[in-house]
C-alpha cells in the first residue's frame, strides 16, 4: 500500500508578515519556512501506519513549488517519508495546486492521499476536496482519527459542527487532517542524515491554468485611535460626531 | 562564483600577531541545511519534552531527568560525536557545539546533557581501547546508560592532580581496588558508568578508570543543595575498595591528569557554545517582557535606558557566538589537517583541541561572563518580576552562576591562557617576540598614522590592530620585567588575560560582521556592523583599563611613563556614537519581539 502525503511549504507561525514593495507577494527575506502543521499530521499518521506494520510499501511526500521548497521536503524525508517529489511550478491558486498533484498521482496506485485540512498561510482549505474530485476518489475532511480496517477500507472520526461523526470508506481515499489524527514527530538525528540520501525527484508541471492569479496583497486597515469624552462633555461628543459626518 | 580562498592552517594564539581574512572564518550563518535541521529538532525536543516539565525537573522528580536523557538518546542527540561504528552519528566538532548551544537554554538538563556527552563519554571515545569503546560507547550514545565524571575531591578542586583517591592492585592482579571520596559529581544520582580518577599506589600522577555502578563498593552522598541548576543531580561519591577489572583502566597508568586536562579543553569551548542558547532565550524573553510591560503610558522597551540594556545584551551574545564558532571551526580544520597527516581520528581531535587550548580558555571565560551579564540585565528589565520565582529570570540568574566556576574557574582559565601564550612564545611555537620588539621600537619613534585603507570596517580594523600592539607592549614588558616570578603575580596575569580575551572577542565580532557584509551586502548586515562597532568601542576601554592597571603594577617609574604613553597611543579611537547604534539594535529587537540577529 502506497501513501502520498501532500506538503505545503508555509511561513513559520511566528512570522511577521511583510509584503514586497509592489505588494505582489510576501517578502520572504529572513522568513523561516516550515511544513504546514496540518500536513505534518498526515505525514505522522502515514509513518504511524508504517510502524504499526500495516503493509505500507512507500510514503511519498509531494509539494508544488520552486527549488526553495526543497528544504521543507527534505524535512519530510528526515521525519520519515521514503521519497519526495517537487512539482516544479510556483504554486498558483488551489485548483492549480490540486490539478498538479492529481496529474502526478493519477495511475500511481496510492491507497491514501493525506493533505492538511488547510495551509496556514492562505487558509483556503480547498485543495483536498478539489484533489479528490480531480482523481474521482472519496474524500474525508477534517479527520481527527483514522483506522485501517478489513477489506481495504478505512474508518474515520471527523469534526463536525458541535460534535463528531464516524465515517467509513473504501480505499483509495483523500484525507484532510485535523489535529488529533496523529502527533507531530521530532526528526531523529539519524533520519536527518539519511534524508540527504533519499530520492527527491523534480517533476515538470502539466499545462494547467491558474484561474485566479493574485493581483496584489494589502494589510488590513490600521485600527483607529480611541477618543474619550468626560461624562460632563456630551456636547463635545456630539460635535465630534457631527464633524466626522456621522450624525 | 567567488574564488575559493585557500585556508591557511592556523595555530592557537596566533590571532594575536596575525591578521585574519574575514572569508576564512566560520560564522553561524554558514551552518548548512542539515545542521539547521538538527538544531531545529533539538529546539522541538526542548519545546515539547523539557519546557512543559521544567518545574518538575527543578524539584528533582525521581526518574524524570534520566528519562528525558533517554528520550534525547532515542532521537540521537546523545550520540552526535560518537563515531558511527559505535552507534553514533560521528558529526563534526562544530555540529556538536551547535547542539550544546541549543540545549544551553535548559539549565539543569543542559548540565546533565553536557556531563554525559562531554566529560562522561569523551574519555572513553578518545582514550578507550577498542574493547572499551565497543562495550561502552553504544550504551552511552543511545542513552541506555548515563555517565558521570569523578575528578574533584574535597581537597582537590582546581588543583586536581592532588587527589587522594587511591587504586591498589588486588592480590591476584585482576582488579584495582579504588578507595576515596569524590565531590560535586554531576549526574551521580543516576549514572550507570563513572569515569574515576585515582592514583595507583603512590604515583605522582592520576590514572583514569571506567567504573560500572554495579562493581560494588560505591555509595552516594545526599543530593547537594545548590544555588542553581537545582534539577541536576550533584552528589558526593564514595569508593570503598571498589573492584575495577584491570582492563578498565583508560589509556596508560599515570595518564589520567592528561586525560582530565584534554577533556576539560573540550568542555571549555563546549561551555561557551552552551551559554549561547541560554543568552538568546533570556534576551528574547526580556524583549517580549519589555514590549508588553507598560509604564508611564508606554511600553518600557521604548525607553532609552531599557534599549541600552537590550542592545548591549544582544551585542555581547552575538560576539560570544561569533568567537565560539570561529574557534570551533579552527579546531575542526586542525582536526581534519591532522587526520590527513595520518593521525587517528581520536588523536587528531585531542591534538586539534590542544592546539587551540588558549582559545578554549578564552571562550570559557568570555562565554560565562557574557551569560552572567545577560541574566543580570534580564532580571533588571523584568524589574520586580525579575526577583520573583514565578517569572523565568530568577531561575536563569541562579542557573548561570555555575558557569564561571566549573570546567576550571574563570580565574584558573585566565592564568592558564596567559601561561600558555608565554610558554608557546618561549618555545618558539608562537612568534610573539618579533612583533613585541617591533612594538617596543615603535614606542620610541614618531607615531605612524599609516595609510587609510578603504573597505568594510577599515577604521575599526585599524583600532583592533593597535589593541594587539597594546597587548604585545604590556605583555612583552611584563615578561621582561617580572617573567621569572610571573606565577606569583596573578593579578598581572589576570589583567593581561582580560586584554587577550577582549581582543579575541572584538576581532571575532569584526570578522563576523565583515563576512556578513561581504556575502549579504552592507545594508543587510547593518545591525551586525553596528554590533561589531559597539563591542569594539567597549573593548578599547576595557583593554585600556586593564593595561593601565598592569603597567602600574609592574613597571618602574621611568618605564611606566613610556608604557602609559604607548598605551594611550595604541588605544586611541575615534569617538563612536554607541548610544545611537544601540538604539538602532534595540529597535530591531523590539520590532522582531525577540532576538533573531
Amino acid at each position: 500500500m502506497k501513501i502520498l502525503v501532500c506538503i505545503s511549504h508555509v511561513p513559520d507561525t511566528t512570522t511577521k508578515i511583510q509584503f514586497e514593495a509592489d505588494k505582489s507577494g510576501l517578502n520572504k527575506a529572513g522568513v523561516t519556512f516550515i511544513i504546514n502543521p496540518y500536513c505534518e499530521y498526515g505525514l505522522s499518521k502515514a509513518i504511524g501506519f508504517q510502524e504499526e506494520g500495516k503493509n505500507i510499501t512507500g510514503i511519498t511526500a509531494i509539494c508544488v513549488g520552486g527549488p526553495e521548497v526543497e528544504p521543507t521536503l527534505r524535512k519530510a524525508l528526515a521525519i520519515g517519508a521514503d521519497d519526495a517529489v517537487r512539482i516544479d511550478a510556483n504554486a498558483g491558486d488551489s485548483a492549480f495546486v490540486a490539478r498538479q498533484i492529481a496529474d502526478y498521482a493519477r495511475g500511481k496506485d496510492f491507497s491514501i492521499i493525506f493533505t492538511g485540512k488547510e495551509s496556514i498561510d492562505f487558509n483556503g482549505a480547498l485543495v483536498p476536496g478539489m484533489l479528490a474530485e480531480y482523481l474521482g476518489l472519496p474524500f474525508v475532511s477534517f479527520a481527527t482519527e483514522m483506522d485501517l480496517i478489513a477489506h481495504e477500507r478505512a474508518r474515520f472520526k471527523r469534526e463536525i459542527d458541535g460534535g463528531e461523526e464516524i465515517v467509513e470508506t473504501a480505499l483509495p481515499v483523500v484525507v484532510s487532517c485535523q489535529k488529533g489524527i496523529a502527533e507531530w514527530r521530532i526528526p531523529n538525528m539519524r533520519g536527518i542524515m539519511a534524508a540527504r540520501k533519499k530520492p527527491l525527484a523534480v517533476v515538470s508541471p502539466t499545462a494547467v491554468k491558474d484561474y485566479t492569479p493574485t493581483v496584489s496583497f494589502d494589510y488590513p486597515p490600521a485600527k483607529g485611535s480611541c477618543q474619550y469624552f468626560e461624562p460632563a462633555n456630551a456636547s463635545g461628543l456630539v460635535t465630534a460626531l457631527v464633524n466626522k459626518g456621522l450624525i | 562564483m567567488e574564488p575559493v580562498v585557500k585556508q591557511q592552517a592556523l595555530k592557537g594564539g596566533e590571532f594575536l600577531i596575525r591578521e585574519t581574512d574575514a572569508r576564512e572564518v566560520f560564522i553561524p550563518e554558514d551552518f548548512n541545511e542539515e545542521q539547521r535541521m538538527m538544531a531545529q529538532a533539538c529546539q522541538d525536543f526542548i519545546n515539547t519534552e523539557i519546557n512543559p516539565v521544567i518545574e518538575r525537573i527543578e524539584h528533582m522528580e525521581p526518574g524524570l531527568l534520566p528519562s528525558l536523557m533517554e528520550k534525547a538518546g532515542e532521537l540521537g542527540l546523545l550520540g552526535i560525536t560518537v563515531p558511527e561504528e559505535y552507534g553514533g552519528l560521528g558529526m563534526s566538532f562544530n555540529t556538536s557545539m551547535l547542539i550544546a548551544d541549543i540545549f544551553g537554554q535548559t539549565g539543569s538538563f543542559s548540565t546533565a546533557f553536557g556531563a554525559h556527552t562531554g566529560i562522561g563519554t569523551l574519555p572513553i571515545q578518545y582514550y578507550g581501547n577498542e574493547e572499551q569503546k565497543e562495550k561502552y560507547l553504544p550504551l552511552l550514545g543511545s542513552g541506555q546508560w548515563k555517565a558521570c565524571y569523578c575528578l574533584t575531591e574535597p581537597d582537590a578542586g582546581s588543583d586536581a592532580n592532588s587527589g587522594k583517591t587511591r587504586a591498589v592492585l588486588s592480590a591476584d592482579g585482576s582488579h584495582y581496588l579504588i578507595t576515596g571520596q569524590k565531590m560535586w559529581i554531576s549526574n551521580a544520582g543516576f549514572a550507570d558508568l563513572l569515569i574515576v580518577f585515582a592514583k595507583i599506589d603512590n604515583d605522582k600522577n592520576l590514572s583514569a578508570f571506567i567504573v560500572e555502578k554495579t562493581f560494588g563498593g560505591i555509595t552516594m552522598g545526599e543530593e547537594e543543595k545548590k544555588l542553581g541548576i537545582k534539577g541536576s543531580s550533584t552528589r558526593q561519591v564514595f569508593f570503598n575498595e571498589t573492584p575495577v577489572p584491570v582492563e578498565n583502566m583508560l589509556s596508560e597508568r599515570g595518564n589520567g591528569f592528561k586525560i582530565a586536562v584534554n577533556i576539560l579543553n573540550i568542555g571549555r569551548i563546549k561551555l561557551a557554545a552552551g551559554v549561547i542558547g541560554g543568552c538568546k532565550d533570556v534576551l528574547s524573553k526580556s524583549v517580549v517582557y519589555a514590549n508588553e510591560r507598560r509604564q508611564f503610558g508606554q511600553s518600557i522597551s521604548g525607553f532609552g535606558a531599557i534599549k541600552h540594556k537590550m542592545a548591549e545584551m544582544a551585542t555581547r551574545l552575538w560576539v560570544t557566538e561569533a568567537a565560539a564558532y570561529r574557534a570551533g571551526q579552527n579546531i575542526e580544520q586542525k582536526i581534519e589537517e591532522l587526520k590527513a597527516s595520518g593521525l587517528s581520528k581520536e588523536e587528531a581531535i585531542l591534538k586539534g583541541v590542544e592546539q587551540f587550548a588558549i582559545e578554549c580558555a578564552i571562550m570559557k571565560v568570555h562565554g560565562s561572563e557574557v551569560l552572567d551579564y545577560i541574566v543580570d540585565e534580564g532580571v533588571q528589565i523584568y524589574g520586580g518580576m525579575g526577583f520573583s520565582a514565578d517569572a523565568p529570570m530568577e531561575r536563569a540568574y541562579r542557573d548561570a552562576r555555575i558557569t564561571r566556576i566549573y570546567e576550571g574557574t574563570n580565574e584558573i582559565n585566565r592564568m592558564l591562557l596567559v601561561g600558555m601564550i608565554f610558554k608557546r612564545a618561549m618555545k618558539g611555537e608562537l612568534n610573539l617576540l618579533g612583533p613585541a620588539m617591533a612594538v617596543a621600537k615603535e614606542l620610541t619613534s614618531m607615531p605612524e598614522f599609516g595609510e587609510d585603507t578603504p573597505g568594510i570596517l577599515a577604521e575599526e580594523k585599524k583600532v583592533l590592530k593597535n589593541l594587539k600592539k597594546a597587548l604585545l607592549m604590556v605583555a612583552g614588558k611584563a615578561a621582561q620585567d617580572i617573567g621569572a616570578r610571573l606565577d606569583d603575580e596573578q593579578e598581572v596575569l589576570m589583567l593581561i588575560a582580560d586584554m587577550v580575551i577582549e581582543i579575541y572577542a572584538a576581532e571575532s565580532a569584526l570578522l563576523r560582521a565583515e563576512k556578513m557584509a561581504l556575502t549579504a551586502g552592507e545594508d543587510a548586515a547593518k545591525s551586525q556592523l553596528s554590533m561589531a562597532k559597539i563591542y569594539l568601542a567597549g573593548a578599547v576601554e576595557r583593554v585600556q583599563t586593564a593595561g593601565r592597571e598592569a603597567i602600574a603594577a609592574f613597571a618602574t617609574d621611568d618605564e611606566a611613563n613610556v608604557l602609559q604613553m604607548g598605551l594611550k597611543r595604541f588605544t586611541k579611537t575615534p569617538l563612536v556614537n554607541t548610544v545611537a547604534l544601540r538604539r538602532q539594535i534595540a529597535d530591531v529587537l523590539i520590532a522582531e519581539n525577540g532576538y533573531k540577529l
